[in-house]
């Protein structure tokens, strides 16, 4: 009878559901906070999310990795700010921008005596931006070039060893432009004969023409999947700013897809992994890093299903059909050819990216 | 006395007691965001501090205004092409299709709309590239010897756009159609008036209401959508919510981006005050 009662009065209804939802949310708060200490979490790049490449670790140290994907280091570095500290563990960044997360405090030093350093490609250690203040913040795990991106039986493989073939008539509505500001610039400055890393403002107008060209040669202005699938599909026949992240990856299904190093060279681009400063799992995040800077880790993330890209490491245990699409055994003659991503201060930067915007405009 | 008082109190009570969820809900997810861009778009992205300068580059850079203008010509053609092709099937739905087979067609007129937006999207793409179904069709038939560029255009973003407005048109217009009391047809016949007529001075302007919502949705979802003109346009023109997303990928500059965004309001504000006559919800 009371407990009829009770049940028929609205007020004790309402006190009994408050109470089984505080109930609820405290058992979901304290299993956060257990779930917490055996998670992992890392804001990462695509080819990261790939399974192949996390289940290896989490099954090892027995952890959840849980992902979140972003494009562009401004929004990876937004998500942090909105973020609260110690939300994240590990963070993928383009090797350039580690000095960017650095500034604002977010990173913690590596221990370089803990990773494999002295078996990383010399060329791709990138000690001008992985270094701050004399303390290693990043460690380059895959890199690539933005280059030249080709189908072989399209065109003239020779003509691809030169850039001033992006902007000839014979490849007029052929070709496909990357949607990346710093890279492309990078290139179109190999072009005009300029080194990326003396880019100054004075370069902006010969680079500017430069990209005009390019646009006019071009049918679109891409992103990853619209330019990737452009190549793919025969809609375009070259890509500036692909290589074998494009590529590699189609390498089975349309081996007529190639990459070349022109003679003006091209630009190197390369992304690093970072330890957050308030990690609450420094150990565990360390260990995730010494996994993907393994020979196993290496080969799966170098052919993670997002994209195909090299292995920072010497010893990436790849097969020897992987290390052919890859290019494995050219590399040192490709990266004694390539120069660093520009690396604008804030201001040339914002200049650039208008630069872009107006070349995007042009009709 | 008092117990009149009281339940004159609650009368007035209810009303604001029922609103107040959707009261809240806009106050958190509107107005507080609103306040916190338009505080963002005044701040400077290097630094910090009071700026005008966000805004300023808008009116400044010929870049970023030709996104403005490109947004509001392939917003009115897209609003424009919608209208045009959603009204007569709008009409034929609701006047020639019986009255049993109207749910169906209905439902097989925004069959599309079950698809993903992004697939939806690509798949255009697919039909319209150098390669794709149009293209094959007309080279095949020997119509045209080489591809035309039908995929990246401006063409592309407009017809993946129009794909996906007449539907919304269509059901906006019919409900509007299907409200329409016959005795209005009658009586102009009635009048001597042949079908023409009664289209052109009775249909069409106790319908204009439904086209307006119509096209006014289409012009606010038009003009703020990203994916579209990303995917079907080939960047080779910037619209405004292009440019948006540009300020926020490498650069974060939340700033310029939250000041682009107010312009864009901006201008839909316009729009609804423009179409605001016809947005009432009340018929006359």
């Amino acid at each position: 009878m009371s407990v009829k009662s009770a049940s028929g009065n609205p007020l004790s209804v309402l006190k009994r559901h408050l109470h089984a939802a505080c109930a609820a949310t405290a058992l979901l708060l304290g299993a956060g906070s257990l779930a917490e200490a055996a998670d992992l979490n890392a804001l990462i790049w695509c080819d990261h999310s790939d399974p192949a490449l996390l289940q290896p670790f989490e099954e090892a140290n027995n952890v959840k990795v849980n992902v979140k994907e972003f494009e562009g280091t401004g929004a990876g570095l937004a998500i942090v700010e909105q973020s609260q500290p110690g939300d994240w563990d590990v963070m993928v960044i383009d090797s350039i921008d580690v000095p960017r997360g650095v500034e604002k405090g977010l990173f913690e030093p590596l221990p370089e005596d803990k990773l494999p350093f002295a078996d990383l490609f010399p060329q791709v250690k990138m000690d001008g931006s992985t270094v701050v203040g004399g303390k290693r913040y990043g460690i380059t795990e895959k890199f690539g070039y933005n280059t030249i991106g080709f189908n072989k039986t399209k065109v003239d493989p020779a003509d691809m060893q030169s850039l001033a073939s992006l902007t000839s008539d014979k490849y007029k509505g052929k070709v496909a432009i990357y949607d990346y500001y710093l890279p492309v610039i990078g290139m179109a400055a190999l072009a005009i004969g300029k080194k990326t890393a003396d880019l100054t403002e004075a370069d902006l107008p010969a680079l500017k023409d430069e990209l005009l060209k390019m646009k006019a040669n071009a049918k679109l202005v891409g992103e990853v999947t619209a330019s990737q699938t452009a190549l793919a599909t025969g809609e375009v026949d070259i890509l500036v700013g692909g290589g074998e992240w494009v590529t590699a990856g189609l390498a089975k299904e349309n081996p007529a897809l190639d990459f070349s190093i022109p003679k003006e060279g091209a630009v190197l681009w390369s992304q690093s992994l970072a330890m957050f400063k308030d990690s609450k799992n420094k150990d565990l995040a360390l260990k995730f890093i010494q996994y993907i800077m393994s020979p196993e880790g290496q080969a799966r993330l170098a052919t993670s299903s997002c994209y195909w890209g090299m292995p920072a490491n010497t010893k990436a245990a790849l097969t020897d059909d992987q290390k052919k699409v890859l290019r494995f055994d050219e590399q040192p003659g490709f990266l004694a050819r390539a120069q660093a991503y520009p690396a604008p201060n804030a201001d040339l930067d914002k200049k650039m990216q208008d630069m872009w915007t107006e070349m995007l405009q042009a009709k | 006395m008092s117990s009149t008082a009281n339940s004159g109190r609650a009368g007035r009570a209810l009303p604001w007691a029922l609103v107040t969820p959707a009261l809240g809900w806009t106050l958190l997810f509107f107005v507080l965001p609103f306040i916190a861009m338009g505080f963002s778009s005044l701040t400077a992205h290097e630094g910090g501090g009071f700026t005008l300068t966000n805004y300023s580059q808008f009116f400044t850079n010929p870049s970023y205004w030709q996104a403005m203008v490109n947004s509001l010509q392939v917003t009115a053609i897209v609003t424009v092409v919608s209208v045009l092709l959603a009204y007569p099937f709008a009409w034929i739905l609701a006047e020639q299709v019986p009255e049993r087979w109207q749910r169906l067609a209905l439902m097989l007129a925004v069959l599309p709309f079950w698809t993903s937006y992004v697939v939806r999207s690509y798949s255009w793409l697919l039909v319209l590239a150098q390669n794709g179904v149009i293209n094959r069709a007309l080279t095949g038939s020997g119509l045209i010897a080489e591809p035309l560029q039908l995929a990246n255009t401006r063409l592309a973003t407009v017809t993946g756009f129009v794909h996906f407005f007449v539907m919304l048109l269509t059901l906006t217009i019919f409900a509007n159609l299907k409200q329409l009391s016959p005795s209005y047809r009658k009586a102009a016949a009635d009048l001597g008036a042949g079908p023409v007529r009664t289209f052109l001075h009775v249909v069409l302007p106790l319908t204009l209401p439904g086209i307006m919502v119509g096209a006014f949705l289409t012009f606010v979802l038009c003009i703020g959508d990203y994916i579209t003109p990303q995917i079907l346009g080939g960047n080779n023109e910037l619209l405004m919510p292009q440019l948006v997303m540009m300020q926020i990928g490498r650069r974060g500059d939340f700033p310029l981006a939250s000041a682009l965004s107010i312009i864009l309001m901006a201008v839909v504000t316009i729009a609804y005050l423009a179409c605001a006559r016809w947005l009432k919800i009340e018929r006359a």
